[in-house]
């Protein structure tokens, strides 16, 4: 576990992530559908809201790769322009529910006083399946893509929490541990460079996997139509738009449903690669 | 060991009670006035008036808490705006197409998940287990809403093997009924399988390397009593874990497959309360179901004192 900590180490992990050939297509599938949300006002043949009455329900073809929505509007443009929000909202939720979830934990494992209450609380939230927290979150706090983050980051947020307090309670009881504080260095010192540094790995796993759930879980807000605006494109609301059109216009629905699907896959097959690389005791089994 | 459950039933009362709470502060969270955000822009102030003291709104936020306490504790979960009825009974309306699609959901998850990840262990590293588990990781990134619209699309409007939506005629049969969850319960049973294929296959890798397997080999045991006998009865733990967990997975799941197979459960109600702003629905839902959740996981925790001899507190 404190293979993380040190340069070589870090070498040998990439190494043995570039060793794995599922992990290489895993990293490839994310760049291609990352870059191309980047780059999305220059690739896209279309503007995404551009409506075009005349070619509306077009199946795929030459003009249009992935055909045409109800109101002409170009699907592949829009499958394109749609990453762009899922993509943010699975970052952005992974980041914050780790970092709020990394704090907890840390203070859940490193004092015991701290633990029960903690504890506690992660386990009620965690009662909560996380589409019915957060539709309930975003309810309150009103559909936007900030508070989709939001309700998403409050969900997640146990889920890292538990997996810190159980990766620090470990390394609390090592020996270095107690060997910074017989030299009297500060509690804050010892929890951020000695426990810390060394719980990364599982926290890094699991912010893939989070990232990951995070997508399936706004493009499920989406297609309920409580998450995002409805006129924001993602891939949940295109999925949502689409489904009146499902016998009739499938492509409406099969694209969005395939980017989806193909991202999450990468995410887990990465997080997978990762904890495999970092925790070679777990590859045995999973 | 009456000690150890007497711990865990008030560990699962201090739960519920934080999750009463939380609650309380995410309904409490909507801006605005709930009374004049649930009568809608034509309401007078005097209906506003009236339903705020009638929701206790006009209390002071303690008092408010205290009696959402004491109501909830009596089993008492308000009345919703939109039915005008007590939410329990809106609850228990529309419970039997949730409780039914989870039920059959989590029966055809493990009627796969079991055997495949039990035979993924035995050939572990063969064609067949790299094929289980690249199934299971496409099968748990696969949205299940996309996937119910698919199959919607091709087994029952196409194919027409199965009705495309809806739960019946409340005259129908209890059977006929069940014919319009089967699709649904396919979709979601197969997504909610990866977990448990994972699990279970971790859970018997880890038993099939132990020595007692080695002796009950080493004595010429046949294979299939080495592995359903002596591994797979020893793996039931982990597997029975993550089969509670799946519940919270399953009902996640079944709020949005109900809303593509338009199934008249507790996720299209829940949904259907959001954009109403019936909140005292959306927190009677939110209740009761993270209450089942803590119960059966409670229940779970008792159960490892029947299946294992050797869990002991």
């Amino acid at each position: 576990m404190a293979t993380a900590s040190s340069p070589s180490a870090e070498v040998g992990l990439l190494k043995s992530l570039a060793q794995r050939q599922s992990v290489l297509i895993g990293l490839a599938v994310l760049a291609i559908i990352a870059l191309a949300a980047v780059l999305a006002p220059w690739i896209a043949p279309f503007e995404p809201n551009k409506l075009a009455i005349v070619s509306r329900l077009k199946p795929p073809g030459g003009v249009h790769f992935f055909g045409t929505d109800e109101y002409g509007r170009d699907i592949f443009s829009r499958t394109i322009y749609a990453g762009r929000v899922s993509l943010t909202v699975g970052i952005s939720v992974a980041l914050l529910s780790s970092i709020v979830g990394v704090f907890f934990g840390l203070l859940a494992g490193f004092f015991r006083k701290l633990d029960t209450p903690i504890s506690r609380i992660v386990d009620a939230m965690m009662a909560f399946p996380d589409i019915l927290l957060a539709i309930a979150l975003v309810a309150a706090l009103g559909g936007s893509v900030l508070n989709v983050i939001i309700a998403l980051s409050i969900v997640y947020t146990p889920r890292v929490a538990r997996v810190a307090r159980a990766s620090t309670l470990v390394i609390r009881e090592l020996t270095y541990v107690e060997a910074a504080r017989a030299l009297g260095t500060s509690t804050w010192r010892i929890l951020i460079i000695h426990v810390l540094r060394n719980i990364l790995s599982p926290l890094i796993v699991q912010a893939t996997f989070t990232f990951a759930y995070a997508m399936l879980a706004e493009a499920g807000l989406s297609f309920l139509g409580v998450g995002v605006d409805p006129s924001t494109p993602t891939w949940g609301t295109m999925i949502n738009e689409g489904q009146k059109y499902v016998t009739t216009a499938g492509w409406m629905i099969l694209f969005p449903g395939i980017a989806i699907t193909l991202c999450v896959l990468a995410l887990q097959i990465v997080g997978d690669g990762l904890r495999d690389a970092l925790d070679p005791n777990l590859s045995k089994e999973l | 060991m009456a000690a150890y459950i007497a711990k865990r039933f008030v560990g699962m009362i201090v739960v519920m009670f934080i999750v009463l709470t939380t609650v309380f502060i995410i309904v409490r969270l909507a801006p605005g006035d709930p009374a004049a955000l649930m009568l809608g822009p034509d309401a007078t102030p005097s209906d506003i008036a009236s339903l705020r003291t009638q929701m206790g709104l006009d209390q002071p936020i303690a008092v408010q808490y205290v009696s959402f306490l004491a109501e909830m504790a009596s089993g008492d979960l308000g009345r919703s705006i939109f039915f005008n009825q007590p939410v329990t009974q809106v609850i228990v309306e529309r419970t039997e197409p949730t409780a039914l699609l989870t039920l059959f959901s989590i029966i055809i998850a493990v009627a796969i998940a079991l055997p495949v990840g039990v035979l993924s262990a035995y050939t572990r590293g063969t064609l067949f287990d790299q094929g289980a588990l690249s199934t299971a990781m496409l099968a748990a990134s696969v949205p299940s809403f996309w996937l119910g619209l698919m199959f919607q699309q091709y087994l029952a409007t196409g194919a027409g093997w199965f009705p495309v939506s809806g739960f019946g005629s409340p005259d129908a049969g209890f059977l006929q009924r069940l014919h319009y969850l089967v699709l649904p319960s396919i979709v979601l049973g197969l997504v909610n399988s990866a977990l448990i294929i994972r699990f279970s296959r971790a859970a018997m890798l880890d038993v099939l390397s132990d020595d007692y397997v080695r002796t009950a080999r080493a004595k010429g045991m046949s294979e299939w009593r080495v592995v359903v006998k002596h591994a797979f009865k020893n793996a039931l733990i982990p597997i029975v874990t993550v089969v509670g967990l799946t519940f919270a997975l399953l009902i996640s799941g079944a709020i949005v497959t109900e809303r593509v197979f338009n199934l008249p459960g507790l996720g299209s109600l829940v949904v259907g309360a959001v954009l109403r702003r019936d909140y005292p629905v959306i927190q009677g839902v939110l209740i009761v179901i993270a209450g089942l959740y803590v119960l059966i996981n409670f229940l779970i925790d008792m159960l490892y004192l029947a299946i294992d001899p050797r869990v002991k507190y």
